[in-house]
């Protein structure tokens, strides 16, 4: 199943397929290792609901909504 | 010798460079950039090894300043060896910077960092099939034990004394044989580092296309013949893509972990700092205490609480840096001194530095002729100019100190991460928080907190709003303002509604700026939350030593130059060589019925005594606590002082905002961009204005018909609405 990274549950797992993000933002996800075939884990939610933080490559990584917008997932089950 | 450190933030570069260098190390700029440049020597067997810290960075693209001073340093200077920092408990995302440097034709050395952390683990990590797979020398080492440097050093040597050609990773992905073609073209124009530079034309990076245009078409034909895929022609995304794939396929069998649970100690901290409920008061009461040991006269309350007093004058003497007659003078009444409370250890700090240089300038009042002009400059020019300001110097320090206790343990990032959501409205992120709130104890170290934002436009942001939160040497000022409004019913009430109006007009500032400036676009947020660490001792302390040193520098050049010239304006006339005046008849009191005639319209320098308010504005450049002093010494006291409530509030808040003290104005100055800091000046001295102008005439709107000691509460109101009036604004303009 395909959603974005804004929509996924604390806990979920998943996997990046594709990045829509353009630009200065796209490379930085890119060089902070979000890249197709990444794993992907969202750990939580910030207090105030946003950004959020996930597990990628073994490190935490935080990021907005909007910007997780960005990120299509495939989940793993 | 020249080696470069590189690698990763936190990946323990710069407590590597502070092992290796210790002393040596000083602190510069990189030309053009407000990025800190660290260099250092280590002496190894007679020869002195210049080592260079680069900026923490996760790639060479060429987007932040940081990549690109990194980039043009090991380009443009040719380090002899580049030694590349690796974090070995987070292998996968180092090793993307380590494929990059490799591609570079100078010598690389790996240095593997934190190696006793996973021994500890019990985890095994094959260090020999690192060496192997990139074909370059690796070391471990663990910086914060000083374990392996010399080692490390040994074989860097080695290596430098080696040519080492460019290697890729990509020669084993589908676009080797581009690369290749494109680095052939590159070597025979006799380009150096033919290979890192092929690479980056083909991520179509803008230096390099503008660099080598001919080349730049070479390998846009090239692409055009390669099979769609889907990527579709994103060749960042392809070469990323490739480097990480190579390193997954070889990490997967250098690393072995004896558990496969990720959960560490730090994620269990973590848990607790930013959960759901509980953040937040975590924070209120972490900032509580950083606050409370800086200013607080009551340690823990005790005097409050269970009214302790000390009545033992040696021990008055010890706590209030010798102010014993000085409180014997306050108790005239026949009752025995006493001190309410304990000190905290800033004030402590702050009196005790208050009491040398009081003496300093006692011992040059004591030989130097009384009443000529030179003892005037010397003593009541310069030296009474710097006690002002150094009397700040502890509480500086420690709360700079703070500052960097919570951003090496890891916590500053946590707090950008529980704020963000909160600040991204006013165009700002929740980095910016700390730096702000920090405002409220010194607008110089708030400025200098700012280094941990990595957005030029909104560093300079942060650094214009920092003095709109009110510091600890503004409240004298409010002090005095507030016996004289209303009678001191109100006194307090008045004091907040400084307070919140500052936080508001921050918030106006800020949503003003974000309306009309042309690049709507947020910087991104993406940011690396590192594990929580114990801070380390000696780093913390060359962060403070630095800038200490850079402190006293400014101030005893440019500050100290400052001082001189408001010396001389209030010390003398227009016929400066006839010898020294009363401030009355000087200079500046001239210039203050000019100004006064600027600043008719905010109501505070209206009437006879309207020019001491206006020199009281100039003089408080020295330091805000000055304006009190000066309005003093013209005769203005809470007796005195004749102005309406509306006048009060206009002077309180033009004081407020408008440029602040010297000390803060040349920090803002070496933390902005240039461009960046010719906008914060004129902000400052037009928000003050208008600001001032718009709460005065409120202020006489009000006065006719409501009782006067709630006008705070009104102004406050209106800013609100005002405030509310631009938020939706702005929403509508987006939408």
């Amino acid at each position: 199943m395909l959603k974005t990274l804004k929509e996924f549950k604390v806990a979920e797992k998943g996997i990046v397929k594709k990045i829509t993000a353009e630009g200065k933002f796209k490379r930085k996800l890119y060089d902070m290792g979000v890249t197709p075939g990444a794993d992907i884990e969202l750990i939580k939610f910030a207090p105030l609901g946003d950004p959020l933080e996930i597990n990628i490559r073994g490190y935490k990584l935080t990021l907005r909504k909007s910007e997780a917008e960005q990120i299509i997932m495939e989940v793993i089950k | 010798m020249k080696f470069g450190l590189a690698g990763n933030p936190n990946s323990g570069k710069t407590t590597l460079f502070n092992s290796l260098t210790g002393s040596t190390a000083h602190v510069g700029n990189w030309p053009g950039v407000t990025v800190d440049k660290r260099e250092g020597t280590y002496k190894y067997s007679d020869e002195k090894i210049n080592i260079v810290d680069l900026p923490g960075i996760y790639s060479l693209s060429p987007y932040s300043p940081e990549e690109i001073v990194s980039r043009n340093f090991i380009l443009d200077e040719a380090p002899d060896c580049i030694i590349n920092v690796v974090d070995a408990t987070n292998l996968e995302r180092n090793l993307y910077l380590t494929t990059q440097l490799l591609e570079i034709d100078i010598p690389v050395v790996i240095a593997l960092n934190m190696i006793d952390v996973i021994k500890q683990r019990g985890d095994i990590l094959n260090a020999e099939d690192l060496e192997r797979t990139f074909g370059v020398p690796v070391v471990e080492i663990s910086a914060l034990k000083s374990d392996g440097l010399r080692e490390l050093i040994k074989v860097s040597v080695e290596a430098a004394k080696t040519k080492r050609v460019g290697t890729s990773v990509l020669s084993e992905s589908k676009i080797a044989t581009m690369v290749e073609e494109v680095t052939n073209k590159l070597q025979a124009e006799n380009i150096a580092s033919p290979l890192f530079h092929a690479v980056k034309l083909i991520e179509n990076d803008e230096f390099e296309i503008n660099a080598h245009h001919e080349v730049a078409v070479l390998a846009k034909s090239l692409k055009e013949k390669m099979p769609e895929d889907e990527f579709e022609g994103d060749y960042e995304g392809i070469i990323a893509d490739a480097r990480y794939r190579f390193i997954t396929k070889y990490f997967r069998k250098t690393i072995a972990k004896k558990d496969n649970s990720n959960y560490t100690k730090s994620d269990k901290i973590d848990k607790v700092m930013t959960h759901k409920l509980w953040s937040i008061p975590i924070f209120i009461v972490i900032m509580f205490v950083v606050f409370h040991i800086v200013f607080s006269e009551d340690l823990l309350f005790l005097n409050a609480l269970f009214g302790l007093e000390i009545k033992n004058p040696g021990l008055i003497n010890f706590l209030t840096g010798m102010g014993y007659e000085g409180i014997l003078e306050e108790n005239e009444e026949g009752m025995a001194a006493a001190l309410g409370g304990i000190p905290s250890l800033g004030v402590f700090l702050q009196s005790w530095m208050g009491y040398l240089t009081g003496l300093l300038i006692d011992l040059f009042a004591g030989f130097m002729p009384e009443g000529t002009w030179y003892t005037g400059l010397i003593c009541d020019g310069i030296l009474t100019g710097l006690d002002a300001i150094f009397s700040f110097i502890p509480q500086i320090l420690l709360l700079f100190l703070f500052i960097a206790i919570l951003e090496d343990s890891g916590y500053m990032a946590r707090v950008a991460f529980i704020m963000d959501r909160a600040f991204r409205k006013f165009g700002l992120s929740g980095k910016a928080f700390i730096p702000l709130l920090m405002g409220f104890g010194c607008s110089v170290p708030a400025m200098m907190a700012t280094k941990a934002l990595e957005d030029e436009k909104e560093r300079d942001l942060t650094i214009r709003l920092s003095p709109f939160f009110s510091c600890g040497a503004k409240a004298p000022i409010w002090a005095m303002l507030a016996v004289v409004v209303a009678g001191s019913m109100m006194g307090d009430i008045f004091v907040f509604s400084i307070y919140l109006i500052g936080i508001a007009l921050a918030i106006v500032s800020a949503t003003f700026i974000k309306l009309f400036s042309k690049d709507k676009e947020m910087p991104p947020f993406i940011m690396e939350l590192p594990e929580y660490h114990l801070p380390q001792f000696k780093s913390l302390m060359l962060r403070l030593w630095d800038k200490f040193k850079h402190f006293v520098q400014k101030a005893s050049t440019i500050i100290a130059a400052s001082i001189i010239v408001i010396w001389f304006l209030s010390n003398f006339d227009w016929a400066f060589w006839r010898g020294m005046v009363d401030i009355t008849e000087s200079m500046l009191a001239d210039l203050g019925k000019v100004l006064q005639y600027i600043f008719y319209p905010l109501g505070f320098a209206q009437g006879a005594d309207g020019w001491k308010y206006s020199v009281a504005t100039i003089t408080g450049l020295i330091a805000k606590e000055e304006v009190v002093a000066t309005l003093a010494n013209l005769g203005i006291t809470e007796d005195t002082m004749a102005l309406s409530n509306a006048a009060i509030y206009s002077f309180a808040i033009y004081n407020l905002i408008t440029l602040p003290c010297f000390a803060a104005v040349s920090t803002a100055k070496s933390e902005s961009s240039k461009k960046g800091f010719i906008v914060t000046i004129i902000w400052w001295l037009i928000a003050s204005y208008v600001a001032a102008f718009i709460i005065y005439r409120l202020g006489i709107l009000l006065e006719i018909s409501i009782i006067d000691g709630l006008l705070g509460i009104f102004v406050v109101v209106a800013i609100c609405i005002l405030l509310g009036a631009i938020v939706s604004l702005n929403k509508k303009q987006r939408a």
